[in-house]
């Protein structure tokens, strides 16, 4: 990936290759040949790209004073530890020209890692370019709320964006300080309450990408997890319509339809809100509808099955410390049901 | 006036003697290294393997808070301050720092203040909020338990004893100095001493403002950092940043002053470039001042904050640098004994090169915004804050421990400590490079298998655990010494400074006679001037006072007030502050 | 002390001068955090609804004139004229009193007109800035109370005029603050 920003590191190309590979091989064959899911080495967007185009530049710099330095002590440990009838050494108190240089050798160095860093800070302010997709990102104690104005879309800890397509988030906070960090696309943007911040990327790959919070947001603060789904143009329009469509209604008599009656009269509709379930408009919680076609629950943690489900549903706190949605009393039969209806939900 | 006792519970809690002040901050400071050594290695086994159950999330966050605020302020910063209070006095020739009641009066601040905030393991709400504390999270409304509590009035009272003891050595060594030792004459550790020391007295008062607002936001219900009343968190930011990079040169400056005195000696050659290592401190101290918002790239300050603060945060590495190159220049050309202490001070350079090249990376901050809050950033200040400071230390305890006790270290458990922190430290830190470019970010009790960082993380848990060998080495060196060392004599390594001129430990008064200075390098460029003969028993030393302790016990009364809620102990604690004072104020006490 | 200095200047005052410019930075965050703030209250009452400048330009001119009795407060110590010593140390401990007799007034009418500590940020922060200013108007007060009872009883003279110069130190440093906030706080708003 190549842009303007990064145009002082131009050079012929088999030393840029070298310079490519270096710091790739350096930072480790284990970089490389494991797969990293939230590697900032691997990026998968134009605004990963230029971050890490702009961190192997530094490393490149940050390896050449490293061995030189390194080097130099070493030689300097090496040759000059005492011999058995050594002089007295000389008593040199200092070398105006070489402190000169050492000064200057440094600063011109920093030149250039500040060029390129200041035309990459401008570059990635985060405004949004014409045609991008509008999605409001809000951080809870401990989930991500995704939503898309335009699309009339609310869902949580999974965003689906197309690829090759620009996407502007709008960030804020309901509670506390977060960070929103999907490393692979997109460096971290905290979101802190009474501010809205700005990050936008385009996605260059089709797959599922994952993140977590990065500013400690209290208890489950290492439980709070996304993931991005990024989908071609036709995956994602399916999706929404998917999202937009009239919500599945359960057939009358079957385990689902219990399950929304029981939805309906029980707790969850004080912090919920569930399309397909007329008095679920809360929004204290994550927005449930369409939530059986979702990969994962509780904010990113667990896979959406039956089991893992049903033990949520009764004891959230028991799964996710901290989790502020309560312990539930509720009769088998009816946790039966309602999980029955999430899952019909997609 | 009689002689202060010199043995016996009443000599040690009534001392004014800078000496024993020192001797009280060392063994105080190292119990809080261990025990925030202790909590490292109960993060490390919890990270072991990924979804660890070792420690609840719950305990997880009050252990990761309590080792960051404990290494820093109750640990590496006493420890500074136990070679501030042993050696300076001793570089200058003065028979004591300015004011030795003042000085027991630090002690005991930072002695009841680090235990006030560790009393609130006792109850089991110890802090959570993270070392930085962060608003709104903790503020009363998503922390409404007693654990911040604790650690803003703990912060509070150990920031007395910083400002204390920052007044005290300032002006000890602007007004203290023998005769002849001109500012250019000064020793680097004492010089790195008076920097820090400025640095303490303007960054305190700063977070002492940021948590008086936590604190009334907490107890009294105002606004300040809540969000719906118009209250900003990035305030909190500012004002904690502002502290909080100064707060980092404090830890690493007199680390820098002590590997400028161990290199020398051990060379056998005169520090490279006095003055440009001297005033490249200097210019750091000042410059450490304007690059706080670094911490903050991912807040979206805009693109004109971030940038000028990337570049000022990129001019700081210049000094910085320089300062390495003057180190390897001194070694270049001498005649190298590779005692523990050089061990030691080689490590700690050739470790902050390393700290040093991996901040240049967060100084820009793009390329930041994928490495902050990762554990890649807990890489790095690692190298600049255990490979540094740390190692630092390290160094100079076996310098100047001999001075102390008039006893050498073993320089065999000293290499087993050296190789073993050495190893350990690059074994743990090093591979966190990676696990935070590979998308593990801090302050996390568990991570998902999925992220494959489960190896990395072993090996950097095995790692801790040999740094924990390593620091058992030195736990049995110290103590054994003790008593089994060899006998130091007045001047074991041959070094250049007045310290080694008086014997080891030193008498009570320090020097017989005030020696006169004429170069910076006095006991090098002048022959090895024989010991002046006037006998010691004619210079007065002061008595030790009971009003240092019994003022400073004032302060954590007045801070129980707001835990246990009942208001008359602010009142209580007052009284016994003032009474504590005046008698002091009215105490006959003669320097 | 006893002993010659390496600067040449008395170690009391040099600490009291770090101590001075310590000082200097609490102020500094506060002061910011006042005017950071201004401006950002969502109800209120608002400054310029509140803030009685006539008044307070009584108590600032109180404040002057007692840093006015501190000079000649040690210039009677120093050459030894402790009558008009005590009446001037008297004097300016009155004149804190004073001042801070016009803040507990300016205090109880503000919570009066419903600015409290909690009622908003201008509350809040005005209340800590103007209050750790009246704390130290306090501790001024106190010391120049003792050091007044110290010369009744005699104790006090040229050769520990020193003491009495920290102490103006102080009072005359509590004093620009005022200056200061009354400026960035009162006038300007």
């Amino acid at each position: 990936m190549r842009d303007s920003a990064t145009v002082i590191f131009e050079a012929p190309d088999a030393v840029s290759r070298l310079r490519y590979w270096l710091p790739v091989l350096v930072l480790g064959i284990l970089a490389c040949a494991g797969d990293y899911q939230q590697s900032t080495l691997h990026p998968a967007s134009d605004f990963a790209g230029r971050l890490d185009h702009l961190f192997r530049g530094i490393f490149w710099w940050a390896l050449g004073v490293f061995v030189l330095v390194e080097g130099a002590l070493l030689v300097a440990i090496i040759r000059f530890r005492r011999r058995p009838g050594g002089d007295q050494p000389r008593q040199v108190h200092g070398h105006t020209a070489l402190e000169i240089g050492w000064t200057i050798a440094p600063a011109l160095i920093l030149v250039f890692i500040a060029v390129p860093t200041i035309r990459a800070i401008f570059a990635s302010t985060g405004a949004a370019t014409p045609g991008a997709l509008r999605v409001e990102v809000v951080g809870h104690q401990w989930w991500w709320e995704f939503r898309y104005p335009e699309l009339g879309i609310t869902t949580a800890n999974e965003l689906h964006v197309p690829v090759s397509r620009p996407v502007a988030l709008e960030m804020q906070t309901a509670d506390v300080i977060h960070s929103f960090w999907v490393p692979r696309l997109a460096g971290k943007r905290d979101v802190i309450a009474g501010r809205v911040n700005r990050l936008a990327f385009t996605a260059d790959s089709v797959g599922t990408f994952l993140g977590q919070c990065a500013e400690y947001c209290g208890e489950s603060h290492a439980n709070m997890r996304m993931r991005v789904m990024v989908d071609t143009d036709s995956g994602f329009a399916a999706w929404v319509d998917r999202q937009t469509a009239e919500p599945p209604s359960p057939d009358s008599g079957s385990l689902a339809f219990q399950g929304r009656d029981v939805f309906g009269r029980s707790a969850c509709i004080g912090c919920h809100m569930l399309d397909g379930v007329p008095v679920a408009r809360a929004q204290v919680g994550p927005n449930l509808s369409r939530v059986g076609g979702r990969a994962t629950i509780a904010g990113g943690l667990f896979p959406n099955d039956t089991e893992h489900l049903r033990r949520w549903i009764a004891n959230a706190p028991a799964m996710k410390p901290g989790a502020l949605m309560p312990q539930m009393d509720l009769a088998a039969e009816d946790l039966d049901a309602i999980v029955a209806y999430l899952q019909s939900m997609k | 006036m009689s002689n202060p006792p010199s043995t016996g519970l009443r000599s040690w809690l009534t001392t004014t003697d800078h000496k024993r002040i020192g001797t009280l901050y060392f063994w105080t400071a190292f119990a809080f290294f261990l025990i925030g050594g202790l909590e490292a290695l109960i993060i490390r086994a919890q990270l072991a393997q990924p979804d660890g159950s070792l420690v609840s999330a719950d305990t997880y966050n009050q252990l990761f808070t309590m080792h960051g605020t404990t290494m820093v302020f109750l640990a590496l910063m006493p420890m500074t301050a136990a070679f501030f209070n042993w050696i300076v006095p001793l570089q200058i020739g003065a028979r004591d720092v300015v004011f030795p009641r003042l000085n027991a009066f630090s002690y005991w601040v930072f002695l009841l203040g680090g235990l006030f905030m560790n009393a609130s393991f006792l109850i089991g709400a110890a802090p959570d909020g993270g070392w930085f504390g962060y608003v709104n999270l903790t503020g009363p409304q998503y922390s409404p338990g007693l654990n911040i509590d604790f650690w803003v009035l703990g912060l509070q009272i150990l920031g007395v004893a910083s400002l204390a003891a920052g007044f005290n050595f300032i002006v000890t060594i602007l007004n203290l100095r023998a005769p002849g030792l001109t500012m250019m004459r000064l020793p680097v550790f004492s010089w790195m001493t008076l920097v820090t020391q400025f640095l303490v007295i303007t960054a305190f008062p700063v977070i002492t403002v940021a948590l008086v607002f936590l604190l009334f936001d907490r107890t009294f219900g105002t606004n300040f950092y809540v969000p719906a009343a118009g209250g900003d968190p990035v305030l909190w930011q500012h004002l904690f940043w502002i502290f909080g990079h100064p707060e980092v040169y404090i830890l690493i400056l007199p680390a820098m002053g002590i590997v400028s005195e161990v290199l020398p000696t051990f060379s056998r050659k005169p520090l490279f470039g006095y003055t440009v290592v001297v005033y490249s401190g200097v210019l750091i101290g000042f410059m450490g001042w304007g690059v706080w918002s670094h911490h903050m790239f991912s807040v979206g300050l805009g693109p004109i904050a971030d940038s000028f603060f990337a570049a000022a945060t990129m001019l700081i590495a210049i000094p910085t640098g320089v300062k390495i190159f003057n180190w390897i220049a001194t070694l270049w050309g001498g005649q190298i004994r590779f005692t523990t202490a050089m061990k030691f001070a080689v490590g700690f350079i050739a470790m902050f090169i390393i700290g040093g090249l991996s901040g240049v990376s967060h100084a820009s901050p793009p390329s930041d915004l994928q490495q902050t809050d990762t554990y890649y950033v807990v890489a790095h200040f690692h190298y600049v804050l255990f490979g540094g400071t740390v190692l630092g230390l390290f160094a100079g305890m076996y310098y100047w421990i001999p001075k102390m006790t008039g006893r050498l270290l073993s320089e065999r458990l000293g290499s087993w400590h050296f190789w073993l922190t050495f190893i350990g430290m690059n074994l743990t830190f090093f591979p966190m490079h990676f696990i935070g470019l590979l998308g593990m970010p801090r302050r996390i009790y568990t991570y998902a298998p999925e992220l494959g960082l489960g190896t990395m993380n072993l090996v950097s848990t095995i790692g801790a655990f040999v740094i924990g060998l390593g620091t058992l080495a030195l736990v049995i060196n110290v103590l054994w010494s003790r008593r089994h060392g060899e006998p130091a004599g007045p001047d074991p390594w041959g070094g250049a400074t007045l310290e080694w001129s008086i014997p080891s430990p030193p008498p009570p008064h320090n020097f017989d006679v005030i020696p006169t200075v004429t170069s910076r390098l006095p006991r090098w460029t002048t022959e090895h001037p024989a010991a002046p003969s006037a006998p010691g028993s004619a210079v007065h030393v002061p008595p030790g006072s009971w009003w240092p302790l019994v003022a400073a016990a004032g302060l954590p009364i007045m801070a129980s007030a707001v835990v246990t809620k009942l208001l008359a102990l602010v009142f209580l604690g007052a009284a016994v502050l003032v009474f504590g004072i005046y008698r002091w104020a009215y105490e006959p006490f003669e320097v | 002390m006893t002993h010659a200095t390496s600067m040449g200047l008395d170690s009391r005052k040099l600490a009291f001068w770090t101590f001075i410019g310590s000082e200097c930075l609490l102020f500094g965050s506060l002061i910011s955090t006042y005017l950071v703030y201004k401006g950002q209250s969502v109800v209120g009452p608002y400054p310029h609804e509140i803030l009685n400048i006539p008044v307070t330009s009584l108590s600032t001119f109180d404040l002057l004139a007692s840093s006015l009795w501190m000079v000649l407060a040690l210039a009677a110590v120093q050459r030894g004229d402790m009558k008009w010593a005590k009446i001037w140390l008297l004097g300016v401990a009155i004149g804190g009193l004073i001042f801070l007799g016009f803040q507990v007034y300016e205090f109880t009418s503000f919570v009066h007109e419903g600015l409290t500590l909690q009622r908003n940020l201008f509350g809040a922060s005005f209340f800590l800035l103007t209050g750790t200013h009246g704390a130290h108007v306090a501790v001024g007060v106190i010391w120049m109370l003792t050091l007044w009872v110290q010369a009744l009883r005699g104790r006090l003279g040229p050769q520990n005029a020193i003491t009495v110069e920290i102490a103006g130190l102080y009072w005359h440093f509590v004093d620009v603050v005022w200056i200061i906030i009354f400026t960035l706080v009162y006038l300007l708003q």
